[in-house]
């Protein structure tokens, strides 16, 4: 398994590379033109980060969520996941940004090998801004009744969680 | 909706430190924030920089298109109601390749243009069709072989194999997608009986 994943990497860039090569295109050229929009890119959600990073710090700092955890812990009795995941989780459908700070910060506090810190990793790749991404699609297209788009969805990104939360625990 | 979530968190975040005398802590983490934004993006930076530069070659190689192409039959079996040679197909599989790839900005184009012409077959156009909903279902449950931003922060925390939650997410994101497509599947099915 551990090989499985080392190799995907390596394999993706030559595979790509390899092919640009053979269809006779500037590798280099293009490599510096999509490498230039990518700065553009970074550079442009550079004000979606800092709102989002300071709302969630806030909210983390002042330990409100260690309030609302006490509340409802007798609703999640043994389930041993970890508390640092749930606002994660329940952000990752609205605002890619805001669960990617919130996993910034679990690397921070537990660092990226910890079992949160690659449950984390998993659960922001494994899942997509569903609400965001629904309400954007049917928005251009002047759909309002969705029926149960969303809520399949959702039930999606649940599944996703609970199997990156079981495979955290198979694969390290 | 995000505005919303946004000032629920400033609010319940001050309020809350308020209530419970933490009136430094909150100071201190307003006066900071800024900064740890930037720590984030100049993280981010350098992988996402890279990866842009290299997935831009595949997009102009054609491997985008190649690879879209290599979807679309099985695809056509989760849309039996869109038309053979409908160009919304093609858009499909370009999106969902294209989030695969994890080019975000190519993807949403595309994904845009699917939407347009599944309007176009749409009997009522207020209303989802089946086709938009499976398509959403298989869009939102984001498959991404390269997380670049994951990786991009994993490196930046100098994690000992950043690469290793490649697998997992995949395999997690194709049990959710399975999940979700399942589950609307049986939902038309019930909603055909009723008729």
């Amino acid at each position: 398994m551990e090989i499985a994943s080392k190799i995907i990497l390596p394999l993706f860039i030559i595979i790509i590379i390899f092919y640009g090569v053979k269809k006779k295109i500037n590798v280099y050229d293009t490599f510096l033109e999509g490498a230039k929009e990518g700065l553009m890119t970074t550079f442009s959600i550079f004000p979606a980060v800092i709102a989002m990073i300071f709302a969630i710090n806030i909210f983390l700092d002042s330990n409100a969520l260690g309030g609302l955890i006490k509340l409802i812990n007798p609703l999640l009795g043994n389930i041993s996941m970890p508390i640092e995941i749930i606002p994660m989780a329940l952000l990752r459908p609205v605002s890619g940004t805001a669960s990617l700070a919130i996993m910034n910060d679990i690397f921070k506090g537990f660092g990226p090998d910890s079992f949160v810190g690659r449950l984390a990793s998993i659960l922001q790749g494994c899942t997509d801004t569903t609400v965001y991404v629904i309400a954007l699609y049917f928005g251009t297209v002047k759909i309002t009744k969705i029926k149960h788009a969303l809520w399949v969805g959702l039930f999606a990104d649940l599944v996703g969680i609970i199997v990156a939360f079981v495979l955290t625990n198979l694969f390290f | 909706m995000v505005g919303y979530i946004w000032a629920f968190l400033i609010g319940v975040g001050v309020i809350y430190s308020l209530c419970t005398g933490n009136i430094n802590v909150i100071n201190e983490s307003i006066l900071s924030n800024a900064n740890d934004a930037l720590d984030l993006i100049l993280n981010l930076l350098p992988t996402i920089v890279l990866w842009t530069g290299i997935l831009k070659i595949a997009e102009d190689s054609g491997l985008l298109d190649k690879f879209a192409k290599l979807l679309s039959p099985i695809l056509c079996r989760l849309f039996p109601d869109i038309p053979k040679n409908n160009k919304a197909l093609g858009y499909i599989s370009s999106n969902i390749a294209a989030n695969m790839l994890g080019l975000g900005s190519a993807a949403t184009p595309a994904g845009l243009k699917a939407m347009n012409e599944l309007q176009e077959i749409n009997q009522k156009k207020d209303t989802a069709s089946t086709p938009m909903i499976t398509f959403l279902v298989l869009n939102t449950a984001g498959v991404t072989l390269i997380p670049t931003t994951i990786l991009a922060l994993r490196v930046a925390y100098n994690s000992a194999s950043p690469g290793e939650i490649i697998l997992p997410a995949i395999m997690a994101t194709a049990c959710s997608s399975v999940a979700g497509v399942t589950l609307d599947y049986f939902i038309r099915r019930r909603n055909r009986k009723w008729k």
